[in-house]
């Protein structure tokens, strides 16, 4: 009865990937040549997987929306990357880093994926350094480790707070490289807009050159989409304002399956809203609450003071303070994982202890840090982030407390995969952020670089493979063939009913309003009725955008709002189907949070005996409901449990 | 404390490459000073669009100054006016009631409009596929504590590492020199003992690829250091010239 094959491979855990590669097929490099890859992406999972597959020998055509590959969102991330080195010596193991990944994820991930995840981390490692990365080091010119939510052990690997940024440029370099000999062809400002589907299996994509606006097409054997996720439904996000889940959206409606879509991560520090035309949220590194103290007025009176500009935090007397994760877990404090810090700070807001003039802040900090540690140390450890907040906010976090709120962060659903990292359509694959398969219900700090490197370098490389052994035969397909004719025709078409809306608002203002939907009825705490209410508002704010938007300019142009429209169009569907899925899953874990499921204390209640599965959604047709299967997480090495950060 | 203020901006306007460009004033009502730059560049475009108007083309995406895509010349600096930032950390309290914003793409040989405030830097994406590498496949790679490398010589190739591709050096420089990103690259790669094989070559065919697209020569001006929102050093070109000069004598 269930159709979903996840092509574990049999055997103890520890040996699983091992027996794979042994026991897969491989392409021998007369044939590599003759075998053409779409890459979709170039961030950390797109563009390593684009450079080592050109590597091999194959024929690889990588795809980005900015003007280089070295734009993509994975630049963005700060704090570092995970790997089981063990070079503290602090105990840190394969199977540690497994465990604590299966575990964050609240025991909602495959097993088998997660702990290949584990296995090929500190192969990273060893292929950045190659590479030039400048990775932060002890005087005695050994590599340096730091800690990070989640684990009891040193294993985060950083450069500075610029991670994801050396990380990407070394993948970037690697792509370079292979560009400059001839096995990778670049597409910049290309963005891909339909997948072209022949007999079954993926075979090309339409893509519009960003520059002319003209549709092109493009044929290969397999295409692999390293897109990254879908946060950006949420309008604010931590993302850039290119991010989008259009290509993986697009794959979902020709008929690959979507996993997890309610699983989305909201990251406790991030700057507040400060005004409607805010435009994307602030990211402020974890890290920050080693040393900062989180806390709101005690009295209700005084947060009304604030927020009417008639009193500082600093005048607020110590006792009348709340340092509320202090005082709800006693042994995590400030510490606890990101999904608990996010809600408790929602939790005061929304009970009217809230600061800033929207009141939709908490405070961070540092007072007693810096009397603690002398301003020096502080300056040291986080110098750069005050200064960015002094750049944004206007104050100074020494002299007076940081306010941050939750925000967006990252999404762990995508398109569902197999072990091979294939979806569920032959020769379409989906790395990275892109696919729904390493993170659970929650994902880690510092995990995120880690699995996309681990795809694009060491996975994908191999399993690919395993696939294309048997299409070496296949010749080139031409792009005039129906099936590409005629998507290209219904993509068109597509376009052509949206610039002839005309109607009289901005694309961004209906963008504007997906998010308020999408932030206050799926976002951090959700509920039926809330996510009922969202179902028939998203159908309103779809009304709209297809009756309403308008986009100046021509199709055949350098046209952003046009650009942008299309995401939305996708966006909003994407909200949907997050609502459905959110609503369907009736329980707590990790990032997604029911109100009827929670402890008496309001922690996240898992319910393993009916929810232990991935839920997988099938696409139907425009006005049909779509279909969910349920793939079960059945665990054979790992025992659940119910996660606790109170003593 | 941020106030709203009434501002003029004077922006260029391009339709495309090879159409004959001119300033647009517009007046934007109620700014927030607490708002960015460009989410002032927002408010503009909602304006236009609701004018039924063309929106200005710009590019940005990150918007937290680390993707290096944003760009712009703001009152003749690029980046804007403020120190060691991109123009999307850039916020309205940098500016006063009243006043009039000139804003404009980069300008350079090297650098082609497409629209409006839009460039092609296509140019950096070709001097890096020219040898900004170190030439190593996937895999096969030795323990990454096999070599150790002294932590200044890593927190130097660090610093040099931070650059962001935006071209603000370039779009600074009199010549429209494009040495100070060549040379963090090569500086960054030639500092590491995994760089050194290659170092020689690396910064002869990066250079060659810098002439033949048609950036300028370098004369020590020192505008590029001073606009680099990331604070890479002028030292860095230094680095690179002892470097090709080694590689030359050799030839």
């Amino acid at each position: 009865m269930n159709k979903i094959d996840s092509k574990v491979p049999k055997g103890p855990l520890a040996e699983k990937w091992t027996n794979y590669k042994n026991s897969q097929k491989l392409v021998n490099p007369a044939n590599k040549r003759r075998l053409d890859i779409i890459v979709v992406g170039t961030g950390l999972a797109g563009a390593s997987a684009a450079a080592t597959l050109g590597e091999l020998g194959f024929n690889v055509l990588n795809f980005c929306i900015q003007d280089s590959p070295r734009r993509a969102h994975s630049i963005a991330a700060q704090g570092g990357i995970n790997a089981a080195k063990n070079y503290p010596n602090d105990g840190d193991s394969v199977y540690r880093l497994f465990y604590d990944t299966i575990k964050g994820g609240d025991y909602r991930a495959r097993e088998a994926n997660v702990y290949r995840l584990a296995e090929v981390s500190n192969s990273i490692i060893d292929q950045c350094v190659a590479q030039g990365v400048p990775f932060a080091r002890e005087y005695g010119g050994l590599l340096a480790n730091r800690s990070f939510g989640g684990a009891q052990v040193s294993r985060t690997f950083y450069a500075r707070g610029q991670t994801g940024q050396q990380l990407l440029l070394g993948a970037y370099s690697a792509l370079c490289r292979a560009v400059n000999r001839k096995q990778v062809k670049l597409y910049t400002r290309y963005e891909m807009l339909d997948l072209v589907i022949i007999d079954g299996r993926a075979r090309g994509i339409i893509a519009r050159n960003l520059v002319t606006g003209k549709l092109e097409r493009f044929a290969a054997h397999a295409v692999v989409i390293a897109t990254g996720g879908y946060g950006n439904a949420f309008f604010l996000s931590t993302n850039a304002m290119t991010s989008n889940g259009s290509a993986a959206w697009q794959c979902y409606k020709k008929g690959a399956w979507f996993g997890n879509p309610c699983m989305a991560q909201i990251h406790p520090t991030c700057i507040p809203v400060h005004g409607e035309f805010q435009s994307k949220l602030t990211l402020m590194s974890e890290s920050l609450r080693n040393d900062g103290r989180i806390w709101v007025p005690k009295k209700i009176e005084d947060a009304e003071a604030i927020r009417a500009g008639k009193l500082k935090p600093t005048q607020i007397k110590e006792e009348d303070r709340d340092y509320y994760l202090e005082r709800r877990y006693p042994a995590f404090g400030n510490l606890v994982p990101r999904d608990v810090a996010s809600r408790a700070a929602k939790e005061r807001c929304d009970a009217g202890y809230g600061v800033g003039s929207t009141g939709l802040a908490v405070y961070l900090d540092f007072a007693e840090a810096i009397q603690r540690l002398g301003k020096e140390v502080v300056e040291e450890r986080y110098g750069n982030l005050f200064q960015m907040y002094e750049k944004i906010v206007d104050d100074n976090p020494y002299e007076t407390p940081m306010m941050i709120y939750p925000a967006i962060h990252y999404t762990m659903g995508g398109l569902w995969v197999d072990y091979e990292l294939m979806t569920n359509i032959p020769g379409l694959f989906a790395i990275g952020e892109a696919n729904f398969s390493d993170h659970g219900a929650n994902r880690l700090g510092a995990s995120a670089l880690m699995q996309g490197l681990a795809d694009g370098y060491f996975i994908l490389p191999y399993t690919i493979q395993n696939y294309l052994a048997d299409q070496i035969s296949v010749k080139r397909f031409s792009t005039d063939l129906p099936e590409f004719e005629q998507a290209e025709k219904e993509l068109s078409d597509r376009i052509d009913k949206l610039m002839s809306i005309q109607g009289k608002h901005s694309v961004d203002s209906i963008h504007k309003k997906l998010g308020h939907v999408m932030w206050e009825l799926v976002g951090m705490a959700r509920d039926e009725k809330g996510l009922k209410e969202a179902i028939v508002q998203l159908k309103e704010v779809k009304k709209d955008f297809w009756t309403n938007v308008r986009i100046p300019g021509k199709k055949g142009d350098f046209n952003t709002e046009l650009e942008k429209a299309l995401r939305l169009a996708d966006f909003i569907e994407i909200g949907e189907l997050m609502a459905h899925d959110a609503l369907d899953r009736e329980e707590s874990c990790g990032g997604h949070f029911r109100i009827e499921h929670q402890t008496e204390d309001g922690e996240t209640l898992r319910h393993d005996d009916k929810f232990a599965y991935v839920s997988v959604w099938e696409y139907r047709g425009e006005d049909k409901a779509p279909v969910m299967y349920k793939e079960p997480l059945e665990y054979e090495f790992v025992v659940r449990e119910q996660r606790n950060y109170k003593s | 404390m941020d106030k709203d203020i009434n501002i003029k901006v004077k922006v260029w306007r391009q339709k495309g490459p090879k159409e004959k460009g001119r300033f647009e004033t517009y007046a934007l009502k109620n700014i927030s000073q607490g708002s960015s730059f460009l989410e002032m560049l927002d408010i503009l475009n909602e304006q236009l669009i609701n004018e039924g108007k063309i929106p200005v083309a710009f590019d940005h995406d990150c918007r937290e100054g680390i993707c290096g895509m944003c760009s712009l010349y703001i009152n003749g600096h690029p980046h804007g006016p403020d120190g060691e930032i991109t123009t999307c950390q850039l916020h309205m309290r940098s500016f006063n009631d009243g006043d009039t914003i000139t804003i404009e793409p980069w300008r350079s040989a090297g650098f082609p409009i497409i629209k409006d405030l839009v460039v092609d830097r296509t140019a950096f994406e070709k001097i890096m596929q020219a040898g900004g590498y170190v030439s190593v496949n996937t895999g096969g790679i030795p323990d990454a504590n096999a070599i150790p490398i002294p932590r200044d010589k890593a927190e130097l190739a660090m610093d040099a590492a931070a650059c962001i591709g935006c071209g603000a050096c370039v779009a600074a420089c009199k010549n429209g020199s494009a040495m100070l990103f060549v040379a963090a690259k090569v500086s960054q790669l030639a500092l590491l003992p995994q760089g050194r094989p290659e170092a020689a070559r690396r910064a002869k065919s990066m250079v060659a690829k810098m002439d033949e697209l048609g950036f300028g020569n370098c004369t020590n001006t020192g505008a590029c250091e001073v606009e680099c929102p990331k604070n890479i050093s002028i030292s860095n070109i230094a680095r690179l010239n002892r470097e090709f000069l080694n590689a030359k004598f050799k030839d």
